[in-house]
C-alpha cells in the first residue's frame, strides 16, 4: 500500500465527517450511534496502524512509507515514519479507542464530542508523520482547535479560563517557531525535513543589539523552536497552563493531553532541535538540563501539597517530562532511548492515572482528595489497579516507568553528574507524593457517608484498563520491544549530532582566529 | 487611437453606462419599487463584468498616454472587487428591504463606487488616481448615511466625509509636490525622476503625503480613527461593503503608486510601510479586546488585517505584492462569510450587534455556528484554515526582505488578536443557557456563509490555484 500513512491519518477525520454530515438528531439512539462510529473508527485506525509496524524495518534509519505530493509555495505534502516517530504513531492509535471507550458516559453534545476527538486524532497522527516543516506546523497548531473546544465545552467549572490559557499559551509558543521555519525555508530553500536534517545552518557567533549570540543563527532558531516545544512539553517555568487544562478538561481530554499531546514537545526536540541545530543545542544544553532538574524537583514538591487529584497527577506529569528533556539533551544512546521510552511509558501510565481519577469522579463528581478515603473496602478491583499504576508512576522495577527513568538517569550520569544527582532525588519525591495520594484516597477507614454506597468498577472500565496494564508490564519486563525499534534511528541521530558538533567547533575555531 | 483607448477601458464604460441608464430608468418609472430588481440586476452586471475581465486576455496595455493601465495586477484586483461587491449587494438586499432602506440609489451608488475602484487599481497617473479615488469615496459617503433618520448613521457619513476630505487634501498636497519636483504626473515619468537610490527632498515629502492619504483609505494606524465609528454607524450591509471591496481597491492603488511610481526607491518608503503595518497589527489586536459590538470588533479586526496586508507591501518585492494579493483575497472571502453571519443576527426581528447575544448559539443553530467557528479561527490565522496561509505568505515576504522583526511582531500581534476571535467562539459554544437569538431563515446568507467557511477548509489543498494567478499579477507590477 503506497499511502498507508495517509489512510491511518485520515480514517478518523473521515469518520468525523461522516458523523457531521449524516448523523442527525440529539436523542439517545443517535448518541449511541455516534459513540459506536467513533469507537469503530479508532479501532480500525489502530488495526491499520499495526500494518505499519509489521512492515517497518528497524535497521533502516531512513524515512519509510514515504508519500510525497506537491503543495503550495514549494512546500510538499510529505509523510513518513522512522524509528523515532513510529512508536508515537502507534501510541496515538492505541490510546484513542481507550479514550473513546472511557467517554461512554458523556451525555452532552455527544456527536460534537466524538467529532472533536476524531479530528484531534487525525491531527496528532499528522504531527508525528509530517515530513514537511509547514505541514508539521499545520498539524501541530490545528490540534489546538479541537482541544480548546473539548476543554471549553465539556470541561469543569473554570473551563473558560483554562481553555483560553491553554490556547493562547501554546499559540504564542508556536508562532515564534513559525518565524524560525520561514527563516529555515529561506536559508535552505526547502521545507523538506529529511533534507533540512542534513543542512548546515549558519553557526558563526554574531551580536544582535549588543548581545552576543554564541552559535549564531542556530541558537536563535533553537530558541524559537524551544519556545514552542517547552510550552508543549511543558517545562518549568512555562508549565502553568497544564495543571489548569488538566483539571478542567473532561477525563478523556486529560488522557489525550497527558498521553499524547505532551509527547509532541519531546518528539519535536528529537526531530528538529537536535538534528537541525546541533550547535545551538550544544550551546543551550546546560540551560535545558537545569530547567529539567528544576522541573523534576520543584514540581514534585508542588505535587505533594495538592488537594486536587488531577492537579497532583498533572504536576507529576511535568516532573516526568523533566526526565524526558534531560534524557534528550544528554545526547547519548541511553539518554535518548530512555527519553523515548519514558514518553511512551508515561503515555500509558499517566493516561491510566487520569482514567483512575475519572472512575471515581464519575461516581462522586469531585476530585478533592479529602472527599475520599477507605475506598479499598468497597472497591477492591479499583484499589488494585490504582495501586499498580501508582507504583508504575513511581518507577517500580518491573513496570515500564522504571526503565524510562533508569535509562534517562544513566544517560545523564555520563553527560553531567551534577544534574544526575539532583534528578535522582526526584525519584524519591515522586514516591512520596504518589504513595501519599494513594494512602489518602484508598486506605484508611471508610467513614464518609457519601462513599458508603460507591460501587466497584464495571466490566467496561476494567476492559479499558486491561490493555494499559498489559503494556506497562510488557514494556517493564521486556524493554527491547521498544529499544530494538528505536535503537538504530537514535544511533544515527547521535552520530549525526556528534559529527556536526566536531565540524561546528572547527568552524568556531576558524572564526575566532 | 481613441477607439483602441476606449476598448481598453470598456469594462469601466459598460458599468458606468449601466449605472447611469439604470438611474434614469428608475427615476422615470417606479423609483424605490424597482430597487429590489435593480439590486439583483446590478449584482449580476458586476459579477458578469468581473468574470469577463477574469477570462479576457492577458498582456499589459495602456490607454490615454499611460494614464490608464490594464495589466494582470489590475485585472486581479478588479475581479476581486467586482465579485465581492456583487456578493455583498446580494447579501444586503433582504436586510435593507426589511428596514425600508432599499432605495434605488443604493445599488447604483455601489456600482459607481466600483467604477471608481476599477479606475483606482488601473491608474497610471496621479490625476487618474485622484479621479478614481474620489468617485469611489463620494459614493461611499452617501451610502454610509443611507439611514437618514438615524443619528449614528448620519454621524458615520459625516465623519467619513470630513476625514475622507482631509485625507484627499493630503493626497492632493502630496501629488502637487510630486508633480512639482518630478515635472510630471505620470507614474512612468515619476519613476524616472525618482531614479534609483534616493529621491530628492521635495519628492520625498510628496511621497510621504501621498502615502498618508492612502493610509487613510486602507485605515492603517494612525489614520484609522474613522473606521470603528463608520463601521458601527452604517447599516450592516454597507459595513460589509466597506470591509471588502474598498480595501482591495485601496491596497491595489497603494501597491500601484509605490511600485509604479516609486519602485526605484523602495528603501525610502519601506520603513514607513513597516511602521504603518506594525501599528495597525497591534492596535487592531489590542483595541478589539474590549469591544462587545461585533461591528466595531470587525472594524478593529479589519485594521489588524490591513496591517498584515501592508506587511506584504512593505517587503517591496514581487513576492511581497503576490503575498498581499493573496492575503487580501482571503481576507475578503472571510469577511463576506462573517458579515453574512452578522446579518443573520436578529432578535424579535431587530438586528443585534452585541456579541453577548450569541450565548450558546451553537445549540440553536449548530450548522451556522460551526461555519462561523471556522471563519473565526481562519481570521485568527490558525492552521489548517486558509487564513493561516495568507499570514504565511506575508510573513515569508517580510522575512525575505530583511524585515524579520516585523514578522516576529506580526505573529505576536496575531496571538493577541486570537483572543477576541476566541471570545466569540466562547459565547457561541461555552456560554450559559439563556435567551438566544431568533432562528432566522435566510437562504442566500446561509449559502454565502457556508460557502465561505467551506473555502476556508478546502482551500488548504491548493488555495484554488490562486497562488500562480497572484504571482503572474504581481509580476506585471514589479519588474
Amino acid at each position: 500500500m503506497d499511502n498507508l500513512l495517509s489512510i491511518v491519518t485520515f480514517v478518523p477525520a473521515l469518520a468525523a465527517a461522516i458523523l457531521a454530515i449524516f448523523l442527525r438528531g440529539d436523542d439517545a439512539a443517535s448518541n449511541r450511534n455516534a459513540k459506536w462510529v467513533a469507537l469503530v473508527a479508532t479501532v480500525l485506525t489502530f488495526l491499520v496502524s499495526l500494518f505499519i509496524l509489521a512492515e517497518f524495518d528497524p535497521a533502516n534509519t531512513n524515512m519509510q512509507f514515504v508519500e510525497e505530493r506537491e503543495w503550495l509555495l514549494g512546500m510538499k505534502y510529505k509523510l513518513g515514519v522512522d524509528g523515532i516517530s513510529i512508536l508515537f504513531v502507534l501510541l496515538t492509535t492505541f490510546m484513542m479507542p481507550l479514550v473513546i471507550a472511557a467517554s461512554w458516559n458523556v451525555e452532552v453534545r455527544v456527536k460534537e464530542y466524538m467529532i472533536a476527538f476524531l479530528l484531534l486524532e487525525t491531527l496528532m497522527l499528522g504531527v508525528f508523520m509530517a515530513l514537511d516543516l509547514i505541514l508539521f506546523y499545520l498539524f501541530f497548531e490545528a490540534g489546538l482547535i479541537p482541544m480548546f473546544l473539548i476543554i471549553g465545552i465539556w470541561g469543569g467549572k473554570d473551563r473558560i479560563y483554562a481553555s483560553f490559557k491553554f490556547f493562547l499559551y501554546t499559540f504564542l509558543g508556536s508562532v515564534l517557531m513559525l518565524i524560525a521555519m520561514v527563516g529555515m525555508f529561506m536559508d535552505a530553500g526547502t521545507t523538506d525535513i529529511p533534507t533540512l536534517m542534513n543542512h548546515q545552518f549558519a553557526s558563526e557567533t554574531f551580536s544582535v543589539m549588543g548581545i552576543t549570540v554564541i552559535g549564531g543563527m542556530q541558537t536563535l532558531m533553537f530558541l524559537a523552536f524551544f519556545a514552542s516545544f517547552a510550552v508543549k512539553m511543558p517545562m518549568w517555568p512555562v508549565h502553568t497552563w497544564l495543571p489548569d487544562a488538566h483539571v478542567q478538561a473532561p477525563t478523556a481530554g486529560s488522557v489525550v493531553l497527558a498521553a499524547i499531546l505532551l509527547k509532541m514537545g519531546g518528539y519535536g526536540f528529537l526531530r528538529f532541535s537536535l538534528p537541525m541545530f546541533p550547535i545551538g543545542s550544544e550551546v543551550m544544553t546546560p540551560l535545558v538540563l537545569w530547567m529539567s532538574v528544576i522541573a523534576i524537583v520543584y514540581t514534585s514538591l508542588v505535587a505533594m501539597v495538592q488537594e486536587d487529584m488531577k492537579k497532583l497527577i498533572a504536576y507529576s506529569s511535568v516532573a516526568h517530562m523533566g526526565y524526558v528533556t534531560m534524557g534528550i539533551f544528554a545526547a547519548n544512546q541511553q539518554g535518548i532511548d530512555g527519553a523515548i521510552f519514558q514518553m511512551l511509558s508515561h503515555g500509558f501510565i499517566s493516561g491510566a492515572l487520569f482514567l483512575c481519577v475519572g472512575v471515581i469522579y464519575d461516581r462522586m463528581h469531585t476530585r478533592e482528595i479529602d472527599a475520599y478515603g477507605g475506598l479499598v473496602t468497597r472497591m477492591p478491583a479499583y484499589a488494585l489497579i490504582f495501586m499498580f499504576f501508582t507504583m508504575a508512576n513511581v518507577g517500580l522495577p518491573g513496570t515500564s516507568g522504571f526503565i524510562g527513568e533508569f535509562l534517562t538517569l544513566m544517560g545523564i550520569f555520563q553527560a553531567n553528574t551534577w544534574v544526575a544527582l539532583f534528578a535522582t532525588s526526584g525519584v524519591i519525591f515522586s514516591a512520596a507524593y504518589a504513595l501519599y495520594l494513594y494512602r489518602r484516597v484508598v486506605f484508611g477507614d471508610l467513614i464518609k457517608e457519601s462513599l458508603k454506597t460507591i460501587n466497584d468498577m464495571t466490566a467496561r472500565e476494567k476492559w479499558i484498563f486491561a490493555p494499559l496494564v498489559a503494556m506497562t508490564l510488557i514494556l517493564g519486563v521486556y524493554p527491547s520491544l521498544v529499544t530494538d525499534i528505536i535503537g538504530p534511528s537514535v544511533e544515527a541521530l547521535i552520530t549525526q549530532y556528534d559529527t556536526a558538533l566536531e565540524h561546528g567547533s572547527a568552524v568556531n575555531q576558524v572564526a575566532s582566529h | 487611437m481613441i477607439s483602441s483607448d476606449l476598448n481598453i477601458i470598456l469594462p469601466e464604460i459598460v458599468l458606468s453606462l449601466y449605472a447611469m441608464t439604470a438611474l434614469l430608468v428608475a427615476v422615470y418609472t417606479g423609483k424605490d419599487k424597482t430597487a429590489p430588481m435593480l439590486t439583483t440586476l446590478t449584482a449580476a452586471v458586476m459579477a458578469l463584468i468581473g468574470i469577463w475581465i477574469g477570462v479576457s486576455g492577458g498582456g499589459t496595455e495602456t490607454a490615454f498616454g499611460g494614464m490608464f493601465i490594464d495589466d494582470g495586477f489590475s485585472r486581479f484586483a478588479k475581479v476581486v472587487i467586482l465579485l465581492s461587491a456583487a456578493a455583498v449587494l446580494i447579501m444586503g438586499q433582504d436586510y435593507m428591504n426589511r428596514r425600508g432602506l432599499l432605495r434605488f440609489e443604493y445599488p447604483l451608488l455601489i456600482a459607481l463606487s466600483a467604477v471608481g475602484m476599477m479606475v483606482m487599481v488601473s491608474a497610471g497617473d496621479l490625476m487618474a488616481l485622484y479621479m478614481g479615488l474620489e468617485l469611489q469615496s463620494l459614493s461611499l459617503y452617501v451610502v454610509a448615511s443611507l439611514r437618514r433618520d438615524s443619528v449614528k448613521s448620519t454621524e458615520a457619513g459625516l465623519k467619513y466625509f470630513v476625514l475622507g476630505a482631509l485625507s484627499s487634501g493630503m493626497l492632493l498636497f502630496g501629488s502637487s509636490l510630486v508633480y512639482g519636483f518630478a515635472g510630471t504626473t505620470l507614474f512612468s515619468g515619476i519613476i524616472q525622476a525618482a531614479g534609483e537610490g534616493h529621491v530628492s527632498l521635495g519628492l520625498l515629502f510628496g511621497l510621504v503625503f501621498v502615502t498618508v492619504g492612502l493610509a487613510f483609505k486602507v485605515s492603517a494606524v494612525p489614520f484609522h480613527m474613522w473606521t470603528p465609528d463608520v463601521y458601527e454607524g452604517s447599516p450592516t450591509p454597507v459595513t460589509a461593503f466597506f470591509a471588502t471591496a474598498p480595501k482591495v481597491a485601496a491596497l491595489g492603488l497603494f501597491a500601484r503608486v509605490l511600485h509604479d511610481a516609486f519602485g526605484g526607491v523602495v528603501g525610502d518608503w519601506q520603513q514607513i510601510l513597516a511602521a504603518l503595518s506594525l501599528l495597525s497589527m497591534f492596535l487592531g489586536a489590542v483595541a478589539a479586546i474590549g469591544q462587545t459590538n461585533i461591528k466595531r470588533l470587525m472594524a478593529y479586526s479589519s485594521i489588524a488585517h490591513m496591517g498584515f496586508a501592508l506587511m506584504g507591501l512593505a517587503a517591496g518585492t514581487a513576492f511581497g505584492v503576490q503575498a498581499m494579493l493573496i492575503y487580501v483575497t482571503i481576507y475578503v472571502v472571510m469577511n463576506v462569510g462573517t458579515f453574512a453571519f452578522i446579518l443573520m443576527m436578529e432578535k424579535d426581528g431587530q438586528p443585534v450587534t452585541d456579541i453577548r447575544a450569541l450565548n450558546l448559539y451553537s445549540k440553536a443553530e449548530p450548522g451556522k455556528a460551526l461555519a462561523m467557528l471556522i471563519l473565526l479561527f481562519s481570521l485568527a490565522g490558525v492552521p489548517p484554515l486558509v487564513g493561516f496561509f495568507g499570514k504565511l505568505y506575508v510573513l515569508r515576504a517580510a522575512y525575505e526582505s530583511g524585515l524579520a522583526w516585523l514578522a516576529i511582531a506580526g505573529v505576536i500581534a496575531s496571538v493577541i488578536g486570537a483572543f477576541y476571535y476566541l471570545r466569540i467562539v466562547y459565547y457561541m459554544y461555552f456560554g450559559e443557557e439563556g435567551e438566544g437569538l431568533d432562528s432566522v431563515k435566510r437562504p442566500v446568507l446561509s449559502v454565502l456563509l457556508a460557502l465561505s467557511a467551506a473555502i476556508m477548509l478546502v482551500g488548504v489543498v491548493n488555495l484554488f490555484g490562486i497562488e500562480s494567478i497572484a504571482q503572474a499579477a504581481a509580476a506585471t507590477l514589479v519588474n
